[in-house]
């Protein structure tokens, strides 16, 4: 038997290691294929699965069953067989189901994002640009939340959550002791404290970076600038608590905000400790080592819109075609 | 979120405890965390609500994380995070129970409580609530009173009634 | 009279009492599988019997029981399923209240079979009067030697627990109740692993409704083939029916699957007909998760035959014009209900009840609950009925675990076979605050039945 397994993900084939996630294998292939995934996080031990954006169908289950799989399944926790093959921007049905989870992530999510500090490099906004409606269905009053800090430096803005559960997993596996976490049930669910108490320890602001909305933001940064106005530069100190490994958000000669490094997904290479992220915000406290990487499609890229293409699986296709429509006319419109 | 710190101190009783320990002992080693559930009816049963000191104390008997204890009381709907009156009638008000005018009896208990849902009479005794089905569908409308939950099936104004004057009376 | 098996001595005086349920010949089951059979043996029997999962999704036991994974040194458990929440189900309640040691001998065969050291009943937290019946007939039980160390000399042990649930239908869902025996919220977890390989503590896990488990000991008493005879095709044995809603005499029947819907509806051996003489209007066959039925499809399939109470019947023509057996929680709704008002009802329940892990179900439940609050309340809009349509579609299938399409399947199926009324509603939203729809105008219960349109 060979260690690898073969996978074909929209008629792309990879070999990965036993064991990986679909997600995963989609990872390693990259681009447009990628599913989108809100809750899953590589680094946070039992992340995933309940967000649903990265849901594929699965066309043949293995070599050995080749039955398809009777319902669309998470991508981020369903393990890849030998031989699988899965639909991801190939299946109508897929690109149907996502629009209608990013419809029921936005319907209670306040849409303020002239005003939040996450716009700019949010993986909701992403998702809604890419899958959601030109507008809402939704004709009730929004879920609402009074904003609160969790300790000096963390803001809770719970209305734009949308119950990833990451930094509830990050409390657990990076820090000693776990003062917040889910409450209540249903759509009344919040992640809060319960009674008023700090969230203090040396790894709590990484909350802040595992946070793929708005939720979460770093009070140090609060209103202080539109991170598409801010440019990232990678840089590194000797901490004797972390890896030291950050990327410095300056605007002109200040330093605005320090974030751990991000991969393409959005995911932290290392998580950092609060003195890094708050503490040190003098060039002085840093050795700079060149410009942040990133990606042309994102907004912090200089105001760079690139022209969108179809994947040359789309082209032709006419029932892809019909099932991106919206995708396809936004290629037309830049 | 709490505003405000309630520390009215809770303090369990040895028998209370002694419960606690029994409890306990139906799990393997380690696993003494599934003794939450049991001990926070306990609790509830001995204290009327789970306060968050009292939760605190059940968090520190597990040796588990208070939040733990807090995200556990508020998921489950039995669990009051605040005081309730001492009797707390508890209607049920899904589909079944309605056919047969469950809806037309709290709207009843209501007026003869004189308190909304949720609110508790000036006198400490009672309050009410809607839940959700309570599995005794073919006996409806049904309401139940803990912390015994008590059963009280086939109801209409007249037996809620005499319900009501037999517990002001106890 | 019609075979029990279940519920035989129901009416024997003092059945909840271990004496009496001995005199009556129980723990037969227990002496004949721990003296004569061995585990293998009891897993044969029991898929022999061709026994279904008796709590809502009907999957065969023993193979379930097969599926349990047996690594060494690595304890397995059997976890009873007593979170009985389903809206029209009060079968185990029923079963528990009259004869706990039912269920606590098909606990010890099944432990005993699953190789199980260690075995819990989790029960409903409301239900704390039947805990303290099984608490109470566990005691003597063990007292009698049927649990505890070296049973009846087999070799074998067993420690059986009772544990209380908080408040949760999500819980009746087999991991989110693992989760919850665990001391966590009720949250269902992301499969696979099945229970079966990783549930309790990680360990190899079964979990089976108390109906399935207390079936058990007559399939051991009489072997499982003798079983195999009562019922219909794959619809084996007897099943319990937890019958409300507007019918004459409403309660909990053990009938052989196979009987037909008209007949348990209408005759005086079961309920009666239809309370003070009204005609009926649709029906709710298996819990209020299964897709709601007008009369006429719930007596008779779409070509004409009578509907039986069986898996397959009352499946047959998928959700276009059929439902499915769930639980066996029976909803007969008559003449003056209005079915906008009992689905808005039923999706208030799901709302409720969702966990809120998954973003379909969280945010999905409560839109559809405002929406048909709308329309129930006379400000809805055509456009809203589609829109249901629609949002049960995106919440179907796309979450974690069931209770998103047990939400979703109600509002699709109440809009598919009742779109008039809903759409009445709309049109007369000051008239159908106090009055009625009436029956729906293609859905002939009985001959004599006329559209009474107000």
């Amino acid at each position: 038997m060979s260690d690898k397994v073969k996978v074909t993900i929209d008629g792309i084939t990879v070999e990965v290691a036993p064991g990986t996630s679909i997600l995963n294998a989609a990872r390693q292939i990259g681009g447009d294929i990628v599913p989108p995934a809100m809750c899953y996080y590589s680094k946070l031990e039992g992340s995933g699965g309940k967000c649903r954006t990265c849901i594929v169908k699965v066309s043949k289950g293995s070599e050995k069953d080749p039955r398809p799989m009777p319902k669309l399944v998470a991508s981020c926790r369903t393990t890849v067989m030998d031989g699988m093959e899965v639909m991801n921007i190939t299946s109508p049905e897929v690109i149907e189901a996502r629009s209608g989870v990013v419809e029921m992530l936005l319907i209670n999510h306040p849409l303020d994002c002239p005003v939040c500090d996450q716009a700019g490099e949010c993986d909701l906004q992403n998702l809604g640009y890419e899958h959601g409606l030109q507008k809402t269905r939704y004709e009730f009053e929004r879920r609402t939340f009074e904003r609160i800090d969790i300790g000096d430096k963390i803001q809770l803005h719970m209305n734009r959550c949308i119950l990833c559960y990451r930094c509830v997993f990050t409390a657990d596996q990076i820090t000693n002791k776990r003062v917040h976490g889910i409450l209540n049930r249903g759509d009344h669910s919040e992640i809060s404290t319960y009674i008023q108490t700090a969230v203090d320890n040396d790894f709590s602001g990484n909350m802040i970076d595992v946070c793929p909305v708005g939720a979460l933001t770093d009070k140090t940064f609060r209103f202080r600038n539109r991170v598409w106005f801010t440019k990232p530069i990678d840089a590194h100190r000797d901490c004797p608590t972390c890896s030291g490994k950050v990327t410095l958000w300056y605007k002109g000669e200040d330093v605005l905000r320090v974030t751990a490094r991000k991969d393409i997904y959005g995911e932290v290479e290392e998580f950092i400790c609060n003195t890094c992220r708050f503490d040190k915000k003098k060039t002085a406290d840093w050795v700079i080592e060149h410009p942040t990487v990133i990606s042309d499609t994102s907004v912090i890229a200089s105001n760079h819109y690139d022209t969108l293409k179809p994947l040359p699986v789309i082209q032709p296709n006419l029932k892809l075609q019909q099932a991106n429509k919206v995708e396809l006319e936004k290629t037309t419109k830049f | 979120m709490l505003k405000v710190e309630e520390q009215q101190p809770v303090e369990f009783s040895p028998a209370l405890i002694a419960k606690f320990d029994e409890i306990v002992k139906r799990y393997p080693e380690g696993k003494h965390k599934s003794a939450l559930l049991p001990i926070l009816h306990e609790v509830q049963a001995e204290l009327g609500w789970l306060s968050v000191a009292a939760m605190n104390k059940v968090a520190a008997y597990l040796d588990i994380q208070d939040v733990e204890v807090y995200e556990v009381a508020s998921f489950y709907s039995m669990y009051f995070l605040k005081p309730q009156g001492k009797y707390v009638l508890e209607v049920c008000r899904t589909g079944p129970c309605c056919l047969v005018g469950a809806e037309k009896l709290m709207g009843h208990i209501e007026s003869k409580l004189g308190v909304k849902e949720n609110e508790i009479t000036p006198d400490g005794l009672f309050s009410w609530r809607g839940v959700e089905c309570l599995a005794a569908c073919g006996y409806g409308p049904v309401l139940q009173i803990g912390p015994e939950y008590t059963f009280y099936e086939n109801l209409n104004e007249q037996k809620v009634d005499e319900l009501i004057e037999d517990l002001r009376k106890r | 009279m019609a075979r029990k098996l279940l519920l035989e001595h129901i009416n024997v005086p003092g059945i909840n009492t271990l004496d009496v349920y001995r005199e009556k010949g129980g723990y037969r089951a227990v002496e004949k599988a721990l003296k004569t059979l061995t585990p293998d043996d009891v897993v044969e029997e029991v898929k022999k019997s061709g026994l279904r999962g008796r709590g809502g999704a009907g999957f065969p036991t023993g193979m379930k029981w097969s599926f349990l994974a047996k690594p060494e040194g690595v304890p397995r458990y059997l976890v009873c399923n007593a979170d009985e929440s389903e809206p029209g189900t009060f079968k185990d309640r029923y079963l528990m209240t009259h004869i706990p040691h039912a269920l606590i001998e098909g606990m010890i065969v099944a432990s005993f079979a699953l190789g199980a050291k260690t075995s819990y009943i989790y029960v409903r937290g409301e239900m704390m009067p039947q805990i303290r019946i099984l608490e109470k007939a566990i005691a003597e039980a063990k007292n009698a030697g049927f649990l505890g160390k070296n049973i009846l000399g087999s070799g074998y042990d067993l420690e059986l627990y009772v544990q209380p649930g908080g408040g949760a239908y999500i819980c009746g869902e087999e991991t989110a109740l693992l989760e919850s025996l665990e001391g966590k919220r009720g949250n269902p977890r992301i499969k696979p692993p099945f229970p079966a390989i990783a549930g309790l503590y990680g360990c190899p896990t079964v979990v089976n409704n108390v109906e399935s488990i207390a079936a058990v000991v007559p399939i051991i008493n009489d072997g499982g083939d003798e079983y195999a005879k009562l019922g219909i095709g794959r619809s084996t044995g007897t099943k319990l029916i937890s019958a409300s809603g507007n019918l004459v005499r409403p309660g909990v029947y053990e009938i052989e699957l196979g009987l037909s819907v008209e007949e348990f509806i209408y005759s005086d051996e079961w309920c009666g007909g239809i309370a003070n003489g009204k005609r009926l209007k649709a029906t709710v066959a298996g819990g209020s998760s299964v897709p709601i039925l007008p009369a006429n499809l719930s007596l008779k399939l779409a070509n004409g035959e009578p509907r039986l109470m069986s898996y397959e019947s009352l499946s047959e023509g998928g959700f276009a014009t059929g439902t499915m057996m769930g639980s066996g929680g029976f909803i007969a709704f008559d003449e003056d209900q209005c079915i906008v008002r009992n689905t808005w009802n039923f999706s208030r329940f799901y709302h409720h009840e969702s966990c809120g892990q998954c973003s379909p179900c969280r945010e999905g439940t409560g839109w559809m609950e405002k929406v048909l609050h709308r329309l129930e309340y006379g400000h809805g809009k055509m456009s809203d009925i589609d829109l249901l349509v629609d949002v049960a579609k995106k919440i179907e299938g796309n979450t974690i675990c069931p209770l998103g399409d047990a939400a979703a399947w109600p509002v699709a199926s109440a809009i598919r076979h009742f779109r008039d009324e809903f759409e009445w509603h709309v049109k007369e939203p000051i008239k159908s605050l106090d009055t009625n729809y009436g029956l729906a105008n293609y859905a002939e219960p009985i001959a004599k039945a006329v559209t009474t349109e107000n």
